[in-house]
């Protein structure tokens, strides 16, 4: 039976039902519901739900709670998530699968409290040091979100990492009706026999741990970290593709932002013209292959990249593109959001130069 | 089909719940619907408005720049939406708030004494109801019981507000209607 839910709060109930049993967070809008949800759900289901100090706590609560094997997770927007960044690198760094909700909000600094899609570059670039990535995905419906929720936990413990759900304010805000998923039986999760659990000793001793003084070592750890990152390309990256079959100009965008480039790529066709989307659902792995694909298609003319930012994931287009085509870019930012028509309007300007 | 309404007026007079109304019913219809307010730092008394697309197939864009249906529940909320109104939309007044009238001439406007009928269902906060009425009356969309169904449901718990919601619901029914 399909309930109509708010994205934060289905996204709490897929967490739980994905088997969530810890939650550490610090209050920031546009999140708030997720861990007000979740301060009421979690007991019901033996969890544990605390409100920390601050997001620097709240993610080193995480790290804590994931390596002594629980299936932990934070949330927050964007300027919590920065502060987040250090734990996060930790993580990533011992090798700890937990799951990390950005419902982003336009920036820099405090900035607004509207949606926007600007943390992409400390998403999938890094945001903390050192050589990592996170398995992350940009959920456009509340549920897509649901689903995704509802598996980042077994994906993070498959590949022993953190998984980032970005989302943004509206995916955050909006309500839709979703189809729940059946809650997960945690006596059907994987073993951990590296966490910390009290149950190793003698020379099966369990350190978690991010520091590797030999250089060597270090080196180890790195090139494990990125074979594995090679068996999420291989495995883990999804897209969507609309209309791109006979497209002469194709519109790349993800999240919401994809929704309304979905709406103008029909209105576009109604007009006559012949657009097409690419909507990566993870940005990272990028669906570059895809991406160069189409790219190298005769009847592709031109790219557009639309984001709620300045342009960030458009460096990674450009980079899949790989100079066969132009890439063109319309953003907005601040908090405002492109409507369908303002779509149409800058592929009909373009058209007519 | 397809849909698209913006419901605007003060924070604190229903407009969000108003919304979650045609929304709860497009479900129960079997439509689909995305429902999106706006989330500033709205309080008591600020303005406050929603976005709401029911259609027959998955709901692409949510965001709405030009709505089929304008709800205006106070002036400032009239002002900023009523040129945007699709042409041959609806235009619904909360007459009792905005002494003003509908200029253009492209759109149907309705009128609506939302306060003074909300007070005959016996509840002066069931404006928002009222007008839902009219809504359900202009747009065809629902059955008006689908609607006092959700109603119904929406307020299980509190069972005595019930009887004013639904006569709200009927008397804004009715008054669309003449």
């Amino acid at each position: 039976m399909k309930v109509l839910m708010k994205g934060n709060e289905a996204v709490a109930e897929a967490a739980v039902r994905g088997g969530c049993r810890a939650f550490f967070g610090y209050p920031i809008t546009p999140q708030n519901e997720i861990p007000e949800y979740l301060s009421r759900r979690l007991p019901e289901v033996g969890g544990c739900f605390i409100q920390a100090e601050s997001e620097v706590s709240a993610i080193n609560m995480v790290y804590g709670a994931a390596a002594a094997g629980a299936r932990a997770m934070t949330s927050s927007s964007s300027p919590g998530i920065s502060l987040k960044q250090e734990g996060i690198s930790y993580i990533c760094g011992a090798e700890l699968p937990c799951v990390i909700v950005n419902m982003v909000r336009g920036g820099p600094g405090l900035g607004g409290i509207q949606p926007a899609q600007s943390d992409y570059f400390q998403t999938v670039k890094g945001g903390g040091h050192g050589d990592y990535h996170m398995l992350v995905y940009a959920p456009n419906t509340v549920q897509e979100a649901v689903n995704i929720m509802y598996d980042a936990f077994d994906k993070a413990d498959a590949y022993r990492m953190p998984v980032m759900i970005l989302g943004d304010g509206m995916i955050g805000q909006i309500m839709e009706a979703v189809e729940l998923p059946p809650i997960k039986d945690p006596a059907n999760f994987p073993k951990k026999d590296w966490a910390t659990d009290g149950t190793g000793v003698g020379k099966d001793r369990r350190i978690v741990n991010s520091l590797y003084i030999e250089p060597d070592v270090l080196e180890e750890v790195n090139h494990r970290l990125f074979a594995r990152y090679d068996e999420l390309k291989k495995n883990e990256t999804r897209y969507e593709e609309f209309m791109c079959d006979d497209a002469e100009i194709v519109l790349v965008a993800y999240g919401t932002v994809a929704r309304i480039a979905k709406s103008a790529v029909s209105e576009l066709r109604a007009k006559g013209i012949k657009a097409g989307l690419i909507r990566p659902i993870t940005l990272y792995p990028f669906p570059s292959e895809a991406i160069n694909a189409i790219a190298a298609k005769d009847c592709v003319k031109s790219f557009i990249t639309t984001e709620l930012s300045m342009g960030q994931m458009i460096e990674d287009v450009k980079l899949a593109v790989n100079g066969l085509k132009p890439v063109d870019f319309y953003g907005r930012t601040g908090g405002n959001v492109m409507t369908p028509e303002d779509l149409v309007n800058y592929v009909l300007n373009k058209e007519d130069k | 089909m397809e849909e698209k309404i913006i419901i605007a007026g003060f924070g604190g007079q229903g407009v969000l719940s108003l919304g979650q109304f045609i929304a709860y019913a497009a479900i129960a219809d079997g439509k689909e619907v995305t429902w999106l307010p706006s989330y500033g730092p709205e309080m008591r008394g600020g303005t406050s408005n929603c976005s709401v697309v029911v259609c027959d197939k998955e709901v692409a864009s949510p965001i709405v720049a030009r709505p089929d249906c304008l709800i205006a529940m106070n002036k400032p909320s009239l002002y900023k939406f009523v040129n945007n109104v699709k042409e041959g939309g609806t235009v619904i007044v909360n007459s009792s708030l905005i002494p003003d009238k509908v200029e253009r001439t492209d759109v149907k406007a309705v009128y609506i004494d939302a306060q003074e009928l909300a007070l005959q269902a016996g509840n002066a906060r069931t404006a928002n109801i009222v007008v839902l009425g009219a809504y359900v009356k202009l747009s065809g969309l629902f059955q008006k019981e689908l609607v006092a169904e959700m109603i119904k449901n929406k307020f299980a718990n509190k069972p005595k507000v019930i009887p004013a919601n639904l006569k709200a619901l009927d008397l804004g029914f009715e008054a669309a209607g003449k």
